[in-house]
């Protein structure tokens, strides 16, 4: 079992769920990016989703859409993905998987950018572009460096796509939860409960939802039928409007939600 | 030419029907998608063997767009292309002015098919927008089309025309504000509104089945121009040139003759300010293979990955990918992609208007441009059959302003 399955396994055990935080690497900074992890995980987050800035990120919303726009316009680089695993991983021990779309992972070479994750410390991918279909490299060279991958599923994929993505994910499956990109929303869809049945029929133990998840209630409410809940964007705008304090203050909110089940 | 990969007599260089073209294609998309892209192609390929659908499609040729397309022949432009014979296919005098009406058509009747009413498209110039905000006042769709802010500038004609015809136009402002990131958008409100949309896709790059189902809409430029080429010269074409972007123009002229050896084909792309400058969209000529919108091809790209901003006068070119049909004929060395600068375009396009009274697309110039020099490669027995994809109307503005038309416009020579 993968420290990121074995994080969920336990939190689940203790009669709730894992709470997975998304910041993107070189926002506000190189260094203010990991401050702000690190105070996620001092804050109760439990695993750590890094993502690294691209320039056309289809799945994503405005809030991080605009975070990743100044990061790279200040000159992010992929090497520094691994230069902030590292240094997370030195301060805190929640697992970190980078979230990355697929062609950086491409040009810097898969088997490469394996190497680098796994001696960063690193403990895996998730891919929102990349499908199990097209996935054949990376599941190859996750076998062979033991990293985690985190395939999608969404409430139109049929029962065929999602035992397919149960059996080629590995850590955790990242269950959508609503048609649409991220962003924070009033409610969490009702959508979200279904896929989750859906990816249990299908085999899966560790299955996750995100988009859309912004307060302690939404957390409070996905962590009665889902295994982790993850929040994005909601920690991106404390971050982007009060810093490192004001995310981990949020944090800290969103962490009670999972303590009140 | 010499051709490196003759084709096998079993396997017609035709017949290609993706995901993949050789080491190009496939579907980089999120999951949301898939379901969408999978219904798409299972319509698609009902309708493909439905004589029904194929009789609506035609009909809808003949009736509405004008098609056939008539081809021309362009004796006086010719002159200044060492005297090689020049004839022209003309998608510009299709209804909306340009070819992208053809690809249009038949998605949105597969649209229909399928039981969607909004439809969504991405646009460069304007062109395809135009052609997918006609339809959908033909067809009774809500038409929402993204196009980059840049781009509702330089051709702000074509916003005005698709809101007229009840299109909701929305100005993208992240990124380069270009193509590319029309396409970001438009994906993005296809993976939140997937149940009641479809995504009327301009060309022949994004995920499988785009690339093959906007290839086989525009087919029928090349079976026309082929017969009627054959029956004007009594042979076959030397040359096709055609302009790429995405490249939806070039694969449709270019597909009837993919099996001929004897006919070589050439794709212009927009090479800017020069393909060695930074400001270009020659994807082919100085791009490398990688994953963008949805398929693996060539693109213009960072040692990162990170797309590089495309430039070219002409919006319709100003793209830093490629659809991956092309991207394979160019690695097997069936078809030649060659750089054409803003300049030489402009050239072209004043020559055409000044020698045969006849106003290309700034898109198109580039396919002239590169047949001027061809026809100097090839010599004076030479015939060279060129896409003129889209009329110059849109481009009025662009062109007044480069050969200063506007102000001093009456005393021009």
């Amino acid at each position: 079992m993968s420290a990121v399955e074995q994080t969920i396994r336990t939190r689940v055990d203790a009669g709730s769920g894992a709470l997975i935080g998304y910041l993107p690497v070189g926002f506000p900074s190189l260094g203010g990016s990991i401050d702000a992890a690190v105070a996620l995980v001092e804050n109760g987050v439990d695993i750590l989703e890094m993502g690294l800035p691209y320039s056309d990120p289809v799945m994503d919303g405005s809030v991080i859409q605009a975070a990743t726009q100044q990061a790279l316009a200040d000159g992010f680089r992929l090497r520094d993905g691994f230069e902030a695993v590292r240094a997370i991983t030195a301060q805190v021990s929640a697992p970190v998987l980078i979230m990355t779309y697929w062609n950086p992972v491409v040009q810097y070479g898969v088997e490469r950018f394996a190497d680098d994750l796994a001696a960063a410390g690193g403990a895996g991918l998730i891919t929102p572009d990349l499908i199990p279909d097209e996935g054949a490299d990376w599941i190859a060279a996750s076998e062979r460096t033991g990293l985690d991958r985190v395939f999608l599923a969404a409430p139109t994929s049929t029962p065929e796509r999602l035992r397919r993505v149960v059996e080629s994910s590995r850590g955790f499956v990242y269950a959508v939860s609503t048609m649409g990109i991220t962003g924070a929303r009033a409610d969490v869809d009702a959508a979200a409960r279904g896929l989750i049945e859906r990816l249990r029929e299908a085999g899966s133990t560790s299955a996750c939802v995100g988009v859309g998840i912004s307060t302690p209630e939404q957390v409070r409410e996905v962590l009665g039928y889902a295994d982790g809940a993850i929040v994005g964007s909601a920690l991106v705008k404390a971050l982007a409007d009060g810093g490192v304090d004001a995310v981990g203050a949020l944090a800290r909110e969103l962490a009670a939600g999972k303590n009140a089940l | 030419m010499t051709n490196p990969t003759e084709p096998t007599p079993s396997r017609n260089l035709r017949d290609e029907l993706g995901p993949y073209f050789g080491d190009f294609g496939g579907r980089f998309v999120p999951e949301s998608l898939v379901a969408a892209l999978d219904e798409l192609t299972a319509a698609y390929e009902l309708t493909k063997k439905d004589p029904a659908f194929a009789a609506e499609l035609a009909e809808l040729h003949k009736s509405y767009t004008g098609r056939p397309s008539i081809i021309t022949e362009v004796p006086r432009f010719a002159e200044h292309a060492g005297g090689a014979r020049i004839i022209l296919k003309r998608e510009d005098l299709n209804h909306t002015g340009s070819h992208k009406i053809n690809n249009v058509l038949g998605q949105a009747l597969l649209t229909k098919r399928i039981g969607k009413t909004r439809v969504i498209a991405e646009t460069g110039a304007g062109q395809h927008g135009v052609a997918t905000a006609t339809a959908a006042a033909l067809f009774g769709f809500e038409c929402v089309v993204y196009m980059g802010e840049v781009d509702t500038e330089r051709q702000a004609l074509n916003v005005a025309r698709m809101r007229l015809l009840g299109a909701e136009v929305v100005a993208v402002k992240a990124g380069s504000r270009t193509l590319k990131d029309a396409i970001n958008d438009a994906m993005r409100d296809w993976v939140t509104n997937v149940e009641n949309t479809n995504y009327i896709f301009g060309t022949v790059a994004g995920p499988h089945p785009f690339p093959a189902m906007v290839r086989d809409f525009q087919k029928i430029i090349g079976e026309e121009a082929r017969a009627q080429v054959l029956e004007l010269t009594g042979a076959l074409p030397d040359a096709v040139a055609a302009c790429v972007g995405g490249g939806s123009n070039a694969m449709g002229i270019f597909h009837a003759f993919l099996d001929d050896p004897s006919v070589a084909l050439y794709g212009y792309e927009a090479a800017g300010e020069g393909a060695d400058t930074p400001r270009h969209a020659a994807t082919i000529t100085k791009g490398s293979p990688g994953v963008l919108h949805g398929a693996r091809s060539m693109m213009l790209q960072d040692e990162d990955g990170q797309t590089y901003e495309s430039h070219s006068i002409s919006a319709g070119l100003d793209y830093p990918g490629v659809g991956p049909e092309h991207a394979w004929l160019n690695s097997i060395g069936r078809a030649d992609y060659r750089p054409v600068t803003d300049a030489a375009a402009m050239d072209a396009l004043l020559l055409l208007s000044r020698t045969e009274g006849i106003i290309p697309a700034i898109e198109s110039a580039h396919a002239l441009a590169g047949a001027l020099e061809l026809g100097r490669e090839l010599g004076p027995d030479s015939t060279i059959l060129v896409n003129l994809s889209g009329r110059g109307d849109k481009d009025m503005e662009t062109a007044g302003r480069y050969f200063k038309l506007i102000d001093e416009g009456a005393t021009q020579s």
